[in-house]
């Protein structure tokens, strides 16, 4: 197990140059670094478009341009944005952090729910209760995410507020304009109908798998042989049932990570939230390529993660599966 | 049943199992109705696109007798704008899935039927698009689709309807190729694509006469969600301000949808609820269609029946 998490460690650094040197092209071929940051400084003077250039990596040879971003990139050199001249990781970080933040609050509170969701389909399967939330899933499924967060900001919000004299739920940002310091209740105000938009998706999809895993796992010998012995019904569900039932969807619920950041980009930015999505819709806006560079790196990184991290827990939660 | 279902044709039994998913009868005659106020815009729609509803002042109009739907902020009314923002949604929607859909077959079967090297990359490369978060590879892939030279014949200019036909339907493949892939894999085994190959037949024979026809319920599907893929997409796109322009009366699904953004705040409901109801209603009833023909495709379904 461990020879194997190191040998698949080992593989991902190629895989990361590789997709990095990807994105490198695309970035370039797509926003044109040098063209954007004339644009932004229009009296930037020869020797410092120069001076960009040579930081950024951007040489007319587009492989000796990315080694001389990678070189500047792995020693901490980073070039600062175009706009401002601001330092890029301190950005990127708040950004991660927030991000992190909601991401993990609607990915468990989306999951929680939609496991519950699932378990109750299937228990009965083609009953009412099965019929409902197989209906709803789909319902939510078929929603965009900016679809479900206008009409959450138009009713908790706008109207909330005509009809009760306050609205219910903020709808932007993490804490209200000129605030300092740390305060949970006020944030978690803040992230309820961003966690409540990406939730929603997470649940609809997850009640989903957990429905049709648990159907197959139901019909299978292993739970007549449970029952037959006479434990009780609950136990048989719990241990046998659900335990079994949760490995496909545990391992799905890894490698779905890059669509949860996809929901998440979208609504950040409806939000107002300051994380990744913000980050990235701004700098993509401007083609700030400093800015940008980073952020990719950041999100293969978190999906080639997440991918090992499918695999480990696969093996880890089925004994049956060796990773050699 | 079983009597019965020995004399009906496999079409029939599929048309069967379609029509039972009730859902999907009923989304038939949405789109059906839909499609029927789109081609007849000319007599349906009651004012022009970018026609404002006469009597000032009209901008902002709650819904009345006049606008059916209300106005939007320069007077125009909304009902009408709906109707022709429909039209180029579905016309991008179907445009885009053809070619997705014609592409993904294509890749898809041939890196089935093939394997080695070119199903290795072709798989490798998909895989890379689908684990990136959807709206960073489309806004991506849309820079650099914009900044190919010798593709803006084919493409037009980048805020327009022709431009996101193109783009969806290049970025769209690989979902159906994903899906015909796994057929094909399973087909090619089977006996008759074997007795083909026993007789000598070509390559391009078995793709075109064997594998194609034999995954057209799965064809069929992708198609679907392909549809909802682009105009949900075109709207995602609109929405964040990259959708097509609305240069000469051209308006969309997505147009309308990102209007809502800014009429949330000083509280036009009618500008936020209708649209995003069109596009509910619109993807939900697609992807109610894709799924029924999802399981009237599969004839696995139909055992215990």
């Amino acid at each position: 197990m461990f020879r194997y998490i190191l040998r698949r460690l080992a593989w991902a650094i190629p895989t990361l140059l590789i997709v990095t040197f990807l994105v490198y092209l695309a970035l370039r071929f797509g926003t044109d670094p040098v063209a954007s940051y004339k644009r932004i400084n229009p009296r930037a003077s020869r020797a410092k478009v120069q001076q960009y250039i040579d930081l950024n990596g951007l040489d007319p040879n587009f492989v000796k341009g990315y080694l001389t971003w990678l070189r500047n990139f792995v020693t901490g050199d980073w070039a600062p944005s175009i706009k401002g001249r601001r330092e890029v990781w301190p950005a990127l970080k708040d950004a991660m952090a927030n991000t992190l933040r909601l991401g993990t609050a609607a990915t468990v509170v989306g999951i929680f729910f939609g496991l519950i969701a699932g378990v109750f389909a299937a228990l009965r399967p083609g009953g009412k209760r099965d019929v409902f939330i197989n209906t709803s899933a789909f319902v939510g499924i078929s929603i965009p995410p900016f679809i479900s967060a206008i009409l959450l900001q138009l009713l908790f919000a706008v109207y909330w507020q005509r009809w009760f004299g306050a609205s219910l739920f903020p709808t932007s940002g993490v804490y209200p304009p000129g605030h300092s310091g740390f305060d949970l209740p006020l944030m978690i105000r803040y992230m309820v109908l961003p966690t409540i938009v990406v939730a929603i998706q997470i649940i609809a999809t997850y009640s989903r798998y957990m429905r049709s895993s648990l159907l197959d796992v139901l019909n299978s010998d292993y739970m007549r042989t449970a029952r037959s012995k006479g434990i009780s019904e609950r136990r048989v569900l719990l241990k046998h049932g659900m335990r079994n039932a949760l490995i496909p969807v545990v391992t799905i619920a890894a490698l779905d990570v890059g669509s949860i950041v996809g929901g998440l980009i979208i609504t950040e930015n409806i939000f107002s939230y300051p994380g990744m999505g913000l980050y990235f819709l701004k700098s993509f806006g401007e083609g700030d390529f400093p800015l940008l560079m980073p952020w990719m790196v950041v999100i293969v990184a978190s999906v080639l993660l997440f991918n090992l991290i499918a695999d480990i827990s696969y093996a880890w939660l089925d004994p049956r599966i060796r990773l050699e | 049943m079983s009597d019965l279902t020995l004399q009906l044709s496999p079409r029939q039994m599929a048309f069967r199992r379609f029509v039972s998913h009730k859902a999907a009868v009923v989304s038939c005659g949405v789109i059906l109705i839909l499609s029927l106020f789109v081609i007849l815009a000319p007599f349906t729609a009651r004012y022009g696109v970018n026609q404002s509803v006469q009597a000032p002042p009209n901008s902002f109009l709650s819904p009345r007798a006049n606008a059916w739907l209300g106005t939007d902020d320069i007077g125009r009314d909304l009902y009408s704008r709906l109707i022709f923002g429909i039209r180029v949604s579905l016309v991008i929607g179907l445009a885009s899935a053809l070619i997705s859909v014609t592409l993904g077959s294509l890749i898809g079967a041939i890196a089935g039927f093939r394997g080695g090297k070119f199903d290795d990359i072709m798989m490798r490369v998909t895989d890379l698009f689908l684990a990136f978060p959807f709206l960073v590879t489309l806004l991506v892939v849309r820079n650099v689709l914009g900044a190919v030279p010798w593709l803006k014949p084919l493409t037009g200019e980048m805020n327009s309807v022709r431009f996101i036909i193109v783009l969806f339907g290049i970025f769209g493949w690989m979902g159906v190729a994903r899906i015909v892939r796994g057929q094909v894999l399973s087909l090619k085994e089977r006996e008759f694509v074997e007795a083909a190959r026993a007789v000598g037949a070509s390559r391009r024979y078995m793709i075109s006469r064997h594998l194609l026809p034999n995954s057209i319920g799965q064809i069929m599907v992708a198609l679907t969600f392909s549809v909802v893929g682009a105009i949900i997409g075109e709207s995602t796109l609109a929405f964040f301000g990259y959708g097509p322009q609305a240069g000469d009366g051209a308006t969309s699904l997505g147009i309308l949808v990102g209007a809502a953004k800014g009429a949330v705040q000083t509280g036009f409901w009618w500008l936020a609820v209708f649209p995003c109801f069109a596009l509910i209603i619109i993807a939900l009833s697609i992807n109610f269609i894709g799924d029924a023909l999802r399981d009237a495709t599969d004839p696995r379904l139909d055992r215990g029946a």
